[in-house]
């Protein structure tokens, strides 16, 4: 059991010494860990669990209500919508992103001459401040000066009124994702290239063209990087804010805080809870709403491991 | 030999085609960002012109002359560079640590802990902000930067993740080989982990003061004064103040942009190889 050492004294039950300062020291070092557990995420949870069943404004003290707060969320159109906006951009965006990030690292894993520069250029979408990318996004997708329309025209295609039509406002969202979808295919790439050379060349011989290698050999060896980037993806997509937030705060600009867009397309969950919070100053109504958050993202995720384990090959680990 | 020359010349397209594609969507990505630059050198009447203007008549530096004057841009990068700095060390006290007790130490609770810390990565934001909020105002902290900066020093689970996946490639051996030297952990993990571990130690600290400098939640919560905004929140309250001035919206963006261009591409050697290596996942 010891990495190498025979502990000839261990009697049944009994830490040998080694074994007695190795846990200490393995405590000692996971302290700076287990106390940000207990203050930062349990101790809060356990507060937004209480809060969640009061009235609560941060002003006065708290008055129980029991499940008031969760009936009143069921029976609120608001957030229903909010729902429904954040699954819409979870099931459009998250797939999209994925399919993106591959594509683009599959393009980047062949190693041609200046290779290094284009991987760059993919990536540095990621590195601009969410906050400049969407205004930057905001300028490009304008409706009649913007780049994305006139390219569009070129083609005699009649762009859409990306930011002011309630149908197409979460799709530019999605748009600029997509074009900062470099941190997920900075991973791909590093899982493609583990993939050993021999099997392509096996596959060559074979007779296996490169469609056929790509779905035969380099999706299933990637797959447990698929999988990760996919839970990760849908876990932070489910609290879909920053990039919604600084959109309509930039396009509202009559100053209204409605922070939902044009007919509330883009209202999503963590924007609501966020508006009820510290806008309306509901603090136990917006609990409520991350109580739920939270364990519906515990059990998708959960879910979805449970899933995809039965796709992803875990061969030779 | 024609057969050759047949070869040669399928090889010669296949690889044509790889850069047209590599090219096409290069252009693609980086449009955006050279039209920002663009329009930021634009004058206030030919920004709304039609066709768009890829390269502006007269290049008006003087655009980002009237940003600094409409907002303390230097006083925000101030602010901005300790909410990405301090953190930064904060984490490469604490993320070691931690890694290194759930990988190379063999105890008990090193099993049990890791996923526990996986788990957490579950736990959405929303649900510890509030209660965290209202126990930085009862504790005086908010409008200060003591919320942004302290969770950093007790360690978090995507670069404990990162680092141990790196940790648990480098051979038992040396670790076997120091503790039966005598060599106490405390010794272990400075004078053998710190060293080894240079590379994944690089890419989270990059990524960790990416991480600071891009915050937008953190400064919104927490920073009440302008005195102490960072540029993500400096940069959003001039976006909803100054309307239609696209040229200068442009500018202001390209001014939080370009230093962390700059410095990625510093870091990029260290940073790129360093994901590679802390995600074989394997």
């Amino acid at each position: 059991m010891g990495k190498g050492e025979i502990s000839i004294h261990k009697k049944k039950g009994k830490m040998s010494k080694r074994q007695k300062r190795l846990t200490k020291w393995g405590i000692i070092f996971a302290i700076p860990w287990l106390l940000g557990f207990l203050c930062f995420q349990l101790y809060p949870i356990c507060v937004a669990v209480y809060h969640s069943l009061c009235e609560y404004n941060i002003f006065k003290t708290e008055i129980f209500i029991g499940f008031e707060n969760y009936r009143n969320l069921f029976n609120d159109p608001l957030f229903w919508k909010s729902v429904g906006n954040t699954l819409y951009v979870t099931a459009v965006g998250l797939p999209l992103s994925l399919v993106v990030a591959l594509l683009l690292a599959m393009l980047l894993s062949r190693d041609v001459k200046g290779i290094s520069v284009f991987r760059t250029i993919y990536y540095l979408p990621t590195i601009v401040p969410v906050v400049a990318s969407a205004a930057l996004f905001l300028w490009v997708l304008n409706s009649q000066y913007g780049i994305v329309n006139s390219f569009l025209a070129v083609f005699g295609i009649r762009g859409p009124s990306w930011l002011t039509s309630a149908k197409w406002t979460k799709f530019s969202l999605i748009l600029m994702d997509t074009w900062r979808c470099g941190g997920m295919m900075v991973i791909f790439l590093s899982a493609i290239k583990a993939v050993p050379h021999e099997f392509y060349e096996a596959a060559k011989i074979d007779g296996a063209g490169p469609v056929k290698s790509f779905f035969g050999i380099t999706l299933p060896q990637i797959s447990p990087t698929i999988q990760f980037n996919f839970i990760i993806g849908l876990i932070s997509y489910f609290q879909y804010f920053t990039q919604a937030y600084v959109f309509t705060g930039v396009m509202e600009f009559n100053n209204s805080t409605s922070m939902s867009g044009p007919k509330n397309s883009l209202l999503f969950y963590s924007i609501y809870l966020y508006k009820n919070a510290f806008i309306n100053l509901k603090m136990g109504y917006a609990c409520a709403m991350a109580i739920i958050l939270f364990i519906v993202v515990a059990f998708v995720s959960f879910l979805a491991i449970r899933i995809s384990n039965s796709k992803v090959s875990y061969d030779v680990e | 030999m024609s057969k050759n020359a047949a070869a040669s010349v399928k090889k010669h397209t296949k690889k044509m085609t790889w850069y047209l594609l590599l090219m096409v969507f290069g252009f693609l990505f980086f449009a955006p960002l050279l039209w920002m630059i663009s329009t930021s050198l634009k004058d206030a009447s030919s920004v709304f012109v039609y066709p768009p203007q890829w390269i502006p008549e007269i290049f008006r530096w003087e655009n980002y002359a009237e940003v600094f004057r409409r907002i303390p841009i230097l006083q925000y990068l101030k602010n901005t560079l300790v909410v990405a700095i301090v953190p930064v060390f904060g984490q490469l006290i604490s993320t070691p640590m931690v890694a290194y007790s759930i990988t190379k130490i063999d105890w008990k609770g090193g099993k049990v802990i890791f996923p526990l810390i996986l788990g957490t990565m579950m736990i959405p934001w929303q649900v510890t902000q509030i209660p965290m909020f209202s126990t930085w105002s009862r504790l005086g902290f908010v409008n200060t930067f003591i919320p942004l900066l302290l969770p950093s020093f007790f360690g978090s689970p995507y670069y404990i993740y990162l680092m141990r996946q790196f940790i648990k490639g480098l051979p038992n051996s040396i670790f076997d080989a120091a503790r039966m030297d005598g060599a106490g952990e405390l010794r272990i993990l400075y004078l053998i982990v710190y060293p080894l571990c240079k590379p994944v130690l690089t890419t989270i600290a990059i990524l960790v003061f990416m991480a600071g400098w891009n915050d937008l939640n953190g400064p919104l919560l927490y920073l009440q004064e302008g005195t102490k905004y960072t540029l993500s929140i400096g940069l959003q309250t001039f976006l909803t103040s100054v309307k239609q001035e696209w040229q200068l919206l442009m500018a202001a963006s390209a001014m939080c942009t370009v230093p962390l261009i700059v410095i990625f591409f510093i870091g990029q050697k260290y940073f790129l190889t360093g994901i590679s290596t802390t995600s074989g996942l394997k």
